[in-house]
């Protein structure tokens, strides 16, 4: 479905990805790549095993079996230090932060400068912290380094997150619904952020399932279904959204959406 | 739609909100700032009360005496207070330090001997109530609690409450240094400046001081981000231990005695002042200004109010008066967040 170009140097690639839990099958062969520079967009509905993806690329989660391949090089003993290693950084929504501290103290959390005994290269840290802030395009004359990150609002905090990421030296950062609490400002800032990270170079993995959300940010769309990926599509192959939600719609129930009774009846929407 | 994120001024970039460095220096340092006021404040109506007490130095000289050993245990409780903890057992520690200070010295061993071997009881102590904490996964306030009292019991058992006077301590250099006056100003607040100094500057300018705010704010993502959060709370209670190791042989050291009960009393005071401070209960933000000039207030308010002429039974209600104002006025002057 998708054209191969040489040129592009593959970040990660998942292959038949197999992951049960006792008899329950959370991904069944799954196939999933990630190229340098490019937004993917992954969809799918509760359950549909998007979770269990992201812990797996993210290492605290081992499949059952398949095959993992870091820049076209398989790699054996998946954990979550080859992940770091790979430079796949997860963001998680609202956890990730210490609110009450400054936008410094939360990029350089757990990796602060440091000079003679400890002591902290202050001015170093601005430095840097400004130069990662613009180089995913958050600035603003409302906040510096030192803003309490709890005064910012929703889609700014995203904006931290992914500037602390960066600064871990991600090539792959996964975004697990970054804009399902927010606001159209707000996520319009966090889709502000994700293209200059693509514009830099490094990838990101757009999670969501408010298919408009992920239609208007991502370059190529993977929908998983019931622990398959049902979709793998170009941006170009797609021509709107809608055809997106038809097409789930589609996979979810085929032959059509089931009546509301039906549905009471079989409790197949019951999860 | 294109986001409301302004591109920045070149050059002018980054500079605090406000762009005006006192209202940043405000802004940044208010919960201190709101702590001298209140001191400021108190000490006008003490002032206005009876002035001529107030005026004389002699006062403020028994202040400076008994304050520094105050000082010496608020600031790494705003540490401990900051990283979600509590520690309870610092008058203790203050009391075992200061006997293993006394034993040494009565032994006849030089003053300085025995300093070092209080710091290292206190900081042992200090391990041994953090891991207790920390790696028994008991409340801190509970299990500290219990600490105060099963030290202190042991103190008491074999000392079967038998104090121990220290006669030769004030021919010694360490008393002449620790502990005497310069120009009718006791030494010791001299000491107890630079520790709250050098303190504020491990809060403020270290990765101590870093990682025990972000640990207090949120262990989960401090855990993420490779924080080892255990360690830094750890960390925190040796910290403790050891300013109680240095307050309690400060306070034998200007009273030439030690008692079996040495550090009990400031338990409440010490406290007071860490959130008279202005360091809020929930951790992951502090201040050691704030703290010291906490410390500052509530050694004042007993002085201040038997000087002002009112009788002894006013300083408890005054006690009083001052933490809950100063709660009210400390959650009126926090910061918000959305």
């Amino acid at each position: 479905m998708k054209s191969e170009d040489p040129m592009t140097e593959r970040i990660i690639e998942l292959r038949d990805i197999k992951k049960s839990y006792g008899q329950v099958y959370a991904l069944g062969g799954v196939n999933l790549r990630v190229d340098r520079g490019e937004v993917v967009g992954l969809i799918g509905d509760n359950g549909a095993g998007k979770s269990t993806l992201i812990k797996i690329l993210s290492g605290v989660v081992r499949p059952t079996s398949g095959e993992i391949l870091v820049r076209d090089r398989p790699v054996s003993g998946w954990s979550a230090a080859r992940s770091r290693e790979a430079g796949i950084e997860t963001v998680f929504q609202d956890r990730a932060l210490a609110v009450q501290q400054t936008i410094v103290r939360n990029i350089f959390m757990g990796r602060e400068l440091t000079g003679f005994m400890g002591w902290l290269k202050v001015n170093k840290e601005i430095e840097e912290a400004s130069r990662l802030m613009r180089e995913i395009g958050f600035t603003s004359k409302v906040f510096t380094p030192h803003s309490i990150v709890g005064q910012l609002s929703g889609g700014e905090r995203q904006g931290v997150a992914i500037a602390r990421a960066i600064y871990k030296q991600a090539e792959l950062i996964i975004l697990d619904e970054p804009t399902t609490a927010l606001s159209l400002t707000e996520t319009a800032k966090v889709f502000h952020f994700v293209r200059q990270v693509r514009a830099s170079g490094r990838s990101i993995l757009f999670i969501g399932h408010n298919i408009h959300h992920v239609f208007d940010i991502a370059d190529r769309f993977v929908v998983l279904d019931r622990g398959k990926v049902a979709l793998t599509a170009d941006r170009g192959e797609v021509k709107s959204a809608e055809e997106l939600i038809n097409f789930m719609e589609d996979v979810a129930h085929p032959g059509g959406l089931p009546g509301l009774h039906e549905t009471g009846e079989t409790g197949q929407r019951v999860r | 739609m294109e986001p409301d994120l302004e591109s920045p001024i070149p050059g002018k970039e980054w500079r605090h909100p406000s762009d005006n460095w006192l209202r940043g220096f405000v802004l940044d340092n208010r919960a201190s700032l709101g702590t001298l006021a209140v001191f400021i404040v108190m000490m006008a109506v003490f002032l206005a009360a009876n002035p001529t007490v107030f005026t004389t130095w002699y006062l403020y000289s028994s202040v400076l005496t008994t304050l520094p050993v105050a000082l010496f245990v608020v600031v790494p409780l705003v540490f401990v207070v900051t990283c979600g903890e509590i520690d309870l057992s610092f008058p203790a520690t203050m009391g075992f330090a200061s006997w293993v200070f006394s034993l040494v010295v009565q032994a006849g061993y030089d003053p300085f001997l025995g300093i070092a071997a209080a710091l290292v009881t206190g900081t042992l102590l200090g391990f041994l109530v953090g891991s207790l904490v920390v790696y028994g996964g008991l409340s801190s306030l509970i299990a500290t609690l219990g600490m105060n009292f099963l030290l202190r019991g042991l103190i008491q058992i074999i000392n079967e409450g038998k104090s121990m006077a220290l006669t030769s301590l004030s021919d010694s250099w360490a008393y002449k240094i620790f502990s005497s006056q310069v120009y009718g100003v006791p030494v010791q607040i001299f000491w107890a400046i630079a520790f709250v100094v050098l303190s504020a500057m491990l809060y403020n300018r270290h990765r101590f001081g870093a990682q025990v705010k972000v640990v207090g704010d949120n262990p989960d993502s401090a855990q993420q981000m490779g924080i080892d959060v255990k360690r830094v709370r750890v960390k925190v209670f040796v910290f403790t231990g050891i300013g109680a190791a240095i307050a309690g042989t400060f306070s034998v050291m200007i009273n030439f005695t030690w008692w079996p009960t040495a550090g009990d009393g400031y338990l409440l005071p010490v406290l007071a002042s860490v959130f008279v401070g202005g360091t809020p209960t929930w951790g992951g933000i502090g201040t050691v200004a704030g703290g010291a000039i906490g410390a500052v207030t509530v050694s004042f308010i007993q002085t201040g109010v038997v000087a002002a002429g009112l009788s002894g039974f006013y300083v408890q209600f005054f006690n009083g008066l001052i933490i809950i104002l100063s709660l009210l006025g400390h959650k009126w002057n926090q910061a918000r967040y959305r």
